[in-house]
């Protein structure tokens, strides 16, 4: 004889210690059990995509940097790929590689970023987050060297990148290079068979392959299904083609192969960087392209494998110095769709984990 | 050492009667009254800065280190704080039970203190079912977690305090099984006698119940990893979420006098009390205290924390067979050697429990799993 | 044989949280020890040279925001002066646009970085505030020969060392960094 109960409407708010930003998740639960969920967002909304209509296309770059404003190098690397795409620049062979260096850097502090929140939303009490934070405090001084800023870097340029690395960057990327499997292995150490975490994570939140591929998931979210699918080994942008790395892919699509593939990403970032060190080579680091350029009447869409997921950018140029239309395609509201369908039928713990275990980041989802 | 006869001889009727404390019984009461009122302010405001400044070590930074040198008096900046904040109750609450329900949580958890021995015969009143009275004592605490949770007004807080008055009951069962182990050892529930039968510290001779009595106590105090109804990520601060001023701050001291509490009893019932070799014995019973609280925080630091289910589930599938194996190995043990334990069933005990856990862990399943909705 | 499950994998987890009891904790005191900035930072003000300055407001046509104002008149010589040169440091999101664009090199990026103030009118910065003085000096950022004289990053690899080089004013430090 079953009990007779009634579902109740819980407001996971926008304003909460762990929702990874202003998301509010409007739950149905029925005791402990989510039934089921609606996701509104928009609290972050500041309208970039109006605002770069109204500068220059160098002066876009700033407002991309605040996108998803843990990853800023990807962010503007993506948009100045749109740009080049629609004006026909090339870019110096050093700035490639500078590019790609500061793109695998800025994918290792952003999955550290992302693995700590999650650990925290399961509960381990900021332990593993400030152990690696202390990691992408390293990143962040290494950024910080190269263009001044440690959040928000206005680095890449139509043409190259703005300023040339300084004499004490390789030295201390090389010092840091060397010592960042040995901290992965210790996360790997504290977290990794913990069986409290293999309970929490393992089987919980499960996206199946079919629907990852049909909601057009990215990222290691779609990798953790099972999907091997990379943009920087499928449609190489930049010089990826020239270095030697591998995708890691989960089996199941549970919160614990996310974690894992983003961990095993993490040393394969370092191993791209150790290549990209080596053929390094000289020359200029920026073309030359006028300062306010008008590129031709057109439209180019240029996207890029970012830290959380496929980052695209549609440009539609009329010939003037500002963009007629920037749209883009943030990877973050893409993977946020699945969320409702991972959700159901766990617990509100679950559904905390799982939240976490996608990685957001309320910027691009708000735009 | 007339204390400890006087109180032995006396036995159960009477509590123990000291004929050379002047003025007799009261005056007795009066001076253990005050010594452990200070013991336990001063301890729980050392346990506090302990555990910031432990916390802070074991992730690579400093603990607070501003307030009075070396931040000693960070927990006296704390309570100053807390006290002169405003005093919130929610509109819509009872009045009443949300006035009551700090009060209800934290006088049983100072209760307890009456019966632990701080050093040969030290202790307010030596009843002859200590034990027994500590864990009667520590299911009101729940009582009052429910009233606060209910008293909120607040669906966060209800369900924060309705996780927490299942997680309590249920692992109240493990935790008396594995005392009832030491019991057995020991032949008395007296807490005093406890300590003096431990010539051998009983966490050798009872390792599988130790291990099950600190999980259990964990839980029933709501440290990781079964803080789930203070899980700041989940429910914000689940059932003292409306609470501010003064009776947060009581809440927050429940919470450091559980653990003193519980900490002052694993010393007592596993790691032989005040007993030790050089120092005096009120020393030692500081010290086995605060490394019990180290590992209490060291183990909050490192794991993550459980989901409701998997906590009763864990409690009634896995603590319970173990302790109900654990109490009838013991009760064979002491049927076939009558006349004392020898040392070589400490080796016997620890190959039991490492057989008992390897066994458990590969056959039971932590609970829940998706519901169809 | 693998031993998942049975208590390994958070004993061996604790094993690392307890070892870095030992290690030096990555705590930087401020106020009393402070981190050399990059010698590039982009600190959140802005320093004009009045002499490098010929008011062709490539600088104010830069800005993503728009933060600067410039007002000109014509002088003999066939030059502008400039009369006003205002920057609202409160809208300024610090990303150096201006400070790449300026084709005479006036205009330099801060180096400091602790400039808040108490009151919104004193963030709008006139020519007189914005002139380079002992509290305001410039850094590296798209000058060269700026950033050659500046003293290099500490980073946090080097951290060690620069704190034994840093004079500590925090008397009650015990012995073994406590």
């Amino acid at each position: 004889m079953a009990i007779k109960t009634e579902p109740f409407v819980l407001n996971l708010g926008p304003v909460h210690p762990s929702t990874h930003g202003v998301f509010r998740m409007r739950t149905t639960l029925d005791g402990e059990v989510v039934v089921d969920m609606e996701p509104v967002f928009g609290y972050l909304h500041r309208g970039i995509e109006k605002l770069a209509e109204e500068r220059t296309y160098t002066g876009v770059i700033p407002l991309t940097d605040r996108l998803d404003y843990l990853a800023s190098m990807s962010n503007n690397l993506a948009y100045v790929l749109a740009v080049e795409k629609l004006a026909g620049t090339t870019v110096p062979e050093r700035a490639e590689y500078l590019r790609v260096i500061m793109a695998e850097l800025q994918r290792i502090a952003s999955h550290l970023i992302a693995v700590g929140a999650f650990l925290n939303d399961c509960g381990a009490f900021m332990t593993p987050i400030l152990y690696m934070i202390r990691e992408r405090e390293k990143i962040l001084d290494l950024f910080d060297m190269v263009c001044g800023q440690r959040l928000t870097y206005n680095y890449m340029r139509v043409g190259g990148v703005s300023h040339d690395i300084p004499d004490e960057f390789l030295p201390a990327l090389d010092k840091f290079v060397r010592r960042m499997p040995g901290f992965i292995d210790e996360y790997d150490r504290l977290l990794e068979k913990n069986e409290i975490l293999l309970v929490r994570a393992k089987g919980v939140g499960i996206l199946p392959k079919e629907l990852a591929i049909n909601i057009s998931a990215g990222g290691p979210v779609l990798r953790g299904s099972g999907v091997k699918w990379d943009i920087r080994k499928a449609d190489p942008y930049s010089v990826y083609d020239r270095f030697e790395f591998d995708i890691p892919t989960g089996t199941v699509g549970d919160c614990y192969d996310r974690y894992r593939v983003r961990i095993e990403e993490m040393r394969q970032s370092v191993r791209i960087i150790k290549q990209a060190m080596e053929q390094l080579p000289l020359g200029a680091v920026k073309s030359e392209v006028p300062h306010l350029i008008r590129p031709p009447v057109g439209e180019a869409y240029a996207h890029i494998e970012a830290p959380k997921g496929e980052l695209g950018f549609y440009l539609v140029s009329d010939n003037s110095i500002a963009p007629y239309r920037c749209a883009i395609r943030a990877p973050s509201l893409i993977n946020l769709t699945a969320l409702r369908d991972m959700v159901r039928g766990w617990k509100v713990a679950d559904a905390i984990a799982t939240f976490g275990s996608i990685d957001i980041c309320m910027g691009e989802v708000d735009r | 050492m007339t204390i400890v006869e006087t109180s032995l001889g006396l036995g159960g009727r009477l509590a123990a009667l000291p004929p050379d404390w002047p003025g007799g019984y009261w005056w007795h009461w009066l001076v253990f009254v005050v010594i452990i009122l200070i013991f336990v302010v001063v301890m729980v405001m050392a346990f506090i800065y302990m555990e910031r400044r432990g916390l802070g070590r074991l992730q690579a930074r400093l603990g607070p280190n501003r307030a009075g040198p070396f931040g000693i008096l960070q927990p006296v900046a704390d309570a100053i704080k807390v006290l002169l904040k405003e005093d919130i109750i929610p509109a819509k609450g009872d009045k009443l039970v949300h006035w009551l329900a700090p009060v209800v949580a934290f006088v049983p958890a100072l209760m307890i203190f009456a019966v632990i021995p701080f050093q040969d015969g030290a202790l307010l009143v030596d009843l002859n079912i200590g034990i027994l009275y500590i864990v009667a004592i520590s299911s009101v605490a729940a009582l009052g977690v429910f009233m606060a949770g209910w008293a909120s007004n607040n669906k966060f807080s209800l369900l924060g305090a309705m996780r927490d008055v299942a997680q309590v009951v249920s692992y109240e069962i493990p935790l008396i099984l594995s005392i009832a182990g030491v019991v057995l050892v020991a032949g008395s529930l007296s807490m005093n006698k406890i300590v003096e039968a431990q010539s051998v510290p009983f966490i050798l001779l009872q390792p599988l119940g130790f291990l099950i009595f600190f999980m259990a106590a964990c839980a029933e105090v709501n440290r990781t990893p079964f803080d789930l109804l203070e899980a700041e990520s989940e429910i914000v601060a689940g059932f003292h979420t409306e609470y501010s001023g003064m009776k947060f701050a009581l809440f927050y001291l429940v919470e450091y006098t559980e653990v003193l509490a519980l900490s002052a009893i694993i010393t007592t019932l596993f790691l032989s009390g005040w007993r030790g070799p050089l120092l005096p014995p009120f020393l030692w019973f500081l010290i086995k205290v605060v490394a019990v609280f180290f590992l209490i925080f060291w183990v909050r630091s490192t794991i993550p924390r459980l989901r409701i289910d998997q906590v009763m589930a864990f409690a009634w599938k896995c603590l319970l067979p173990l302790a109900l194996i654990n109490l009838f190995i013991t009760g064979l043990e002491i049927v076939a050697l009558p006349d004392g334990l020898p040392w070589f069933l400490i080796f016997v005990n620890i190959a039991i429990m490492a057989v008992l856990i390897l066994l458990w862990s590969r056959f039971f399943r932590l609970g829940g799993g998706r519901v169809e909705v | 044989m693998k031993f998942e499950r049975y208590g390994i994998g958070i004993a061996k987890g604790m094993t690392v949280t307890f070892r870095h009891l030992f290690r030096k904790p990555v705590t930087t005191q401020y106020p009393e020890e402070r981190l050399t900035v990059s010698r590039r930072t982009r600190g959140n003000e802005l320093i004009w040279s009045k002499e490098k300055c010929t008011g062709c407001a490539t600088c104010a046509k830069t800005c993503p925001q728009g933060v600067i104002e410039i007002i000109t008149s014509r002088g003999e010589d066939n030059n502008y002066i400039v009369e006003k040169f205002e920057v609202d440091t409160g809208y300024c999101i610090s990303c150096g646009l201006c400070v790449e664009a300026c084709p005479y090199d006036a205009l330099f990026m801060g180096y400091a970085y602790e400039r808040a103030k108490y009151c919104r009118g004193e963030l709008m910065m006139a020519k007189e505030d914005l002139l380079l003085s002992d509290e305001k000096q410039p850094s590296g950022y798209a000058r060269p020969e700026v950033e050659a004289a500046l003293p290099q990053q500490t980073l946090l690899l080097d951290r060690a060392e620069y704190l034994d080089k840093v004079k500590k004013r925090w008397d009650l430090r015990l012995p073994f960094g406590f």
